[in-house]
């Protein structure tokens, strides 16, 4: 599973980010997470807020900060 | 663009359709952008269900559309995510559709009266919120 957190590097992304490798890891997932922090790659996904989480291409949410079971929902 | 840590975010959608009306939708949206009223996004990511722009539009504080016509295409493509928009539609500002050629005096006229929150002809100032366009 690919997970991308899109976000130019602010608090919230940071947030996102860390919230995400924690329910990967209560969860046992096998994901590589990547933070994508460039501007066009984050816009190319046609998202106008973030941060945002993507899996596998698809985004899950964007302009907010999920809780952890809503990110273990997501990533389900 | 992407914008981050930021509050009260409205984004805006354009039907653009065919008639005249909606390229002055067009050229009213794009009024609107350059005016920061809103931050213009594309309705047909929503309507290819794009999964970035159908996120983004639910997690906007505010999302507009501005229909050239009564049959709202925009608007109802974001319903269609289960996004109720603040809907302007210009027929209702009085402009005929078929009848009207997209100029800049409209395009300009129009965007001010949007920006005013002007009621319309019909006497509806917007739907989807009772905020009355100033959220």
């Amino acid at each position: 599973m690919l997970l991308e957190i899109l976000g130019t590097g602010c608090f919230k992304c940071q947030k996102l980010e860390e919230l995400t490798r924690q329910a990967v890891k209560e969860m046992g997932l096998d994901a590589q997470i990547n933070h994508v922090k460039d501007i066009n790659a984050i816009t190319n996904y046609g998202v106008m807020m973030t941060p945002a989480l993507v899996k596998d291409g698809i985004v899950k949410v964007a302009g907010k900060i999920p809780s952890l079971d809503e990110i273990k929902k997501l990533l389900s | 663009m992407a914008d981050c840590c930021t509050g009260g975010v409205k984004l805006l959608y354009s039907c653009s359709g065919a008639a005249d009306v909606g390229q002055i939708a067009d050229g009213v949206s794009r009024k609107l952008r350059d005016r920061a009223f809103a931050r213009m996004t594309c309705l047909a990511g929503i309507g290819a269900d794009l999964s970035g722009f159908v996120e983004s539009a639910k997690g906007a504080d505010v999302n507009i559309t501005i229909d050239g016509c009564p049959v709202q295409c925009a608007k109802k493509t974001l319903e269609r995510i289960g996004v109720t928009p603040l809907s302007y539609i210009l027929t209702d500002f009085g402009i005929e559709k078929g009848k009207t050629l997209p100029s800049e005096e409209i395009i300009n006229s129009l965007s001010d009266r949007i920006m005013r929150n002007e009621p319309t002809a019909s006497g509806v100032k917007s739907s989807g919120c009772s905020c009355g366009g100033i959220c």
